[in-house]
């Protein structure tokens, strides 16, 4: 037994060939204080192959965010209680060491955020950060590390590259920035990139483009994606598969297409009714009445009942069970039948 | 309906083909200070907003489009005299705004703005009650029937008075909040409501309920909007008329059917087939325009959208497109050398 597990931690990779790049089961996260519990995530459960897209959606405090933190661990260890099983690319993410952490995060899966500008470090040039990762996950030379940086700005498309390399985060575009940070993402060749509305703060030309980037990157570079938005287009536009999510649950996932056409759960039928799009004019809105649930205060049945215009009794009584349809649609309601 | 109740309306004065507000040649350019190691170097210019006109008729919905820095902030500012703008004119129903015309504080009573930071427009201390009754009661209005009229307002835009008056801000969601926000706005009774990216912040499922709200409460009161956003669907969605901003300058400006159906300014093009499809089947393979919006510091000479534009020519460099229509009298205006005949570019119709 022993040997075995020495061999999986110096190369986790060989052991996981042929099985899915991420695989997560009954994801659990709560942020204890002494005032509250907060419930986040309340069992999500999925894999991921290798150069595959999945898009979480969910609006504010659905729990998507703190399912892509759990997956690095970058949750605060002292408030935060994650429980379930995270393995990536062979790694028990949930069992590693702070050193194989360190290790981990960078190598394996790097992180995109919203806000490039709070993400880069405004003291150190472009250049230095990505250099500085290269550096501290594979031990190569200054020189060579600026190479690498330099590589990587052309890849993400940065203009002038060479000069952008000296540059100061505060010195660059929205866009750039953006750019730049996927750069660092990218500088030790993760196996999985997850993204948290890196779009979201950018303008709609700038956004297409971003979209674009990390398309081709994926298809180049053959990583796993997991993407989270709010936003339904940006979800047509990059993802293979989306699930939705709901006060901590996934209540329903399935291929983009499949989704965006038939959608099963009330909840995503309500975010498509109530998304503006054109030819809305002169109707009204297919608003979803009420708000989301308090987290800290679940109700017993389904989390949406309170808002859903089908719900009856037995909705409030029992959380409904994950329906598998076919092998990749899942739904969780109980107007949904096998 | 709403030009019936305009009609109606005993502060109307000039008639329903007055417009309400009509903006003329506004401008508000922002000197950068220097800086400790700048001496010696020019300080840079910010043309926020540079030369922009518009009329807004009565009941109708303006939306004013573009994208970080283009100046639809600013010009919604510069409405409202939240900043003075350095020339132009802004002409409500008929009396110009400032010295010798309408009075700032019969202005406000008016025109009223909603933003976008649902949070910080209110005060935090005080319960949202109080925030909507502040205004008419610093206008006269006795203070129990203030606190009334806050209360019908709060029950307007669909929040219980019993159940929400005594709360203050933090006690309430976003979408609450900016129902909350958009009660205040309606407190004085004004005629036109300037809305700065109302639905920016919010939930997909609450901004539509939003949206609703605002569409309601139009007809209700007989409302006026200019309708500032980013989000071109929701543009789309709420507006009669359409104006499109870049870099300080109106580019395009027309009814919301003929820009949505056929835009004629490249950059109007470029930001509607930027709008993700929600289609995997009709996915984009080349980015409609390449590059970041410019800074509006030292903008380029002649048409400021060149540098990022598929077609430019010389006489693109040499001077500023007018805002053209394509015949007399036509309300779908653009401002690009193609659009206007005999401008001298090779794409632009022959005559007149």
């Amino acid at each position: 037994m022993a040997t075995t597990v020495t061999a999986e931690q110096a190369d986790p990779t060989v052991q996981w060939a042929g099985a899915p790049l991420a695989e997560v089961r009954d994801l659990a996260v709560r942020f204890v204080s002494r005032e509250a519990t907060v419930h986040a995530v309340n069992g999500v459960s999925f894999s991921l192959s290798p150069g595959e897209v999945l898009v979480i959606l969910g609006e504010s405090g659905s729990g998507k965010s703190v399912t892509l933190r759990a997956l690095m661990r970058l949750l605060p260890a002292r408030r935060s209680v994650i429980e379930g099983m995270i393995r990536i690319a062979g790694h028990d993410v949930l069992a590693l060491s702070p050193t194989a952490l360190q290790d981990f995060r960078g190598g394996v899966v790097s992180m995109i955020f919203q806000e490039p500008m709070t993400a880069l470090d405004p003291v150190f040039t472009i250049g230095t950060q990505i250099a500085e990762t290269i550096i501290r996950h594979e031990g190569v030379s200054r020189a060579e590390a600026d190479r690498r940086a330099l590589e990587l700005l052309e890849l993400v498309q940065i203009p002038s590259a060479k000069r952008r390399l000296a540059a100061y985060p505060h010195q660059l575009s929205g866009g750039l920035r953006q750019r730049a940070m996927i750069a660092i993402a990218l500088a030790c060749r993760p196996k999985l990139l997850l993204a948290d509305e890196p779009t979201t703060a950018l303008d709609a030309t700038v956004q297409i483009q971003i979209l674009l980037l990390l398309r081709r990157l994926k298809e180049e570079l053959g990583m796993g994606v997991i993407f989270v938005t709010h936003d339904l287009g940006v979800a047509g536009e990059i993802a293979d598969r989306v699930a939705v999510m709901y006060a901590g649950r996934f209540v329903e996932a399935g291929d983009v297409g499949e989704v965006m056409k038939r959608p099963l759960h009330p909840y995503t039928q309500g975010l498509m009714g109530s998304t503006v799009h054109a030819g809305l004019r002169g109707t009204r809105l297919a608003a979803i009445p009420g708000a989301p649930p308090d987290l800290s205060r679940l109700p017993p049945g389904c989390p949406f009942a309170p808002r859903c215009s089908f719900a009856e009794a037995a909705c409030r009584e029992r959380l409904p069970d994950e329906i598998h349809l076919l092998p990749r649609r899942m739904a969780r309601c109980l107007r949904v039948s096998a | 309906m709403t030009f019936a109740s305009a009609h109606l309306d005993p502060r109307d004065r000039g008639g329903p083909a007055q417009p309400l507000l009509s903006v003329r040649d506004l401008t508000r350019h922002f000197v950068l200070a220097r800086g400790l190691f700048g001496l010696g170097r020019r300080a840079g210019v910010v043309r926020a907003v540079d030369g922009v006109s518009f009329a807004l008729a009565k009941g109708e919905t303006l939306g004013i489009v573009g994208e970080s820095g283009c100046g639809k902030s600013t010009t919604a500012r510069l409405v409202m005299r939240l900043i003075e703008p350095d020339a132009g004119e802004v002409v409500f129903d008929g009396e110009t705004v400032g010295p010798g015309g309408i009075e700032l504080r019969q202005l406000r009573r008016q025109m009223q703005m909603v933003f976008q930071d649902s949070y910080a427009s209110l005060n935090p201390r005080l319960p949202i009650e109080d925030s909507i009754a502040f205004a008419p009661a610093v206008h006269g209005v006795p203070k129990a029937r203030a606190r009334a009229r806050a209360r019908e307002l709060l029950a307007a835009v669909g929040l219980a008075p019993d159940q929400f008056a005594h709360r203050y801000p933090h006690q309430l969601s976003g979408g609450q909040r900016q129902r909350v926000n958009i009660a205040r706005a309606l407190a004085l009774e004004p005629r036109l409501i300037v809305l700065d990216e109302p639905v920016s912040a919010l939930d997909k499922s609450v901004e539509a309920q939003v949206l609703n709200l605002l569409l309601d409460l139009k007809r209700d009161f007989g409302l006026t909007y200019l309708f500032i956003s980013h989000d071109l669907n929701v543009v789309q969605f709420v507006s009669d008329r359409v104006l499109v901003m870049y870099l300080g300058r109106v580019v395009e400006v027309g009814p919301v059917e003929a820009i949505y159906r056929a835009p004629r300014h490249p950059y109007t093009r470029a930001l509607l087939a930027s709008r993700p499809s929600m289609d995997p089947a009709r996915r984009m393979s080349e980015p409609p325009l390449t590059g970041d919006p410019p800074n509006p510091i030292d903008p380029p000479s002649g048409c400021r959208f060149r540098p990022r534009c598929a077609f430019p020519e010389a006489v693109c460099a040499e001077s500023v497109p007018a805002l053209v229509g394509a015949f007399a009298g036509d309300a779908h205006l653009a401002a690009c050398h193609m659009a206007a005949a005999g401008s001298g570019h090779s794409r632009a119709p022959r005559s007149a």
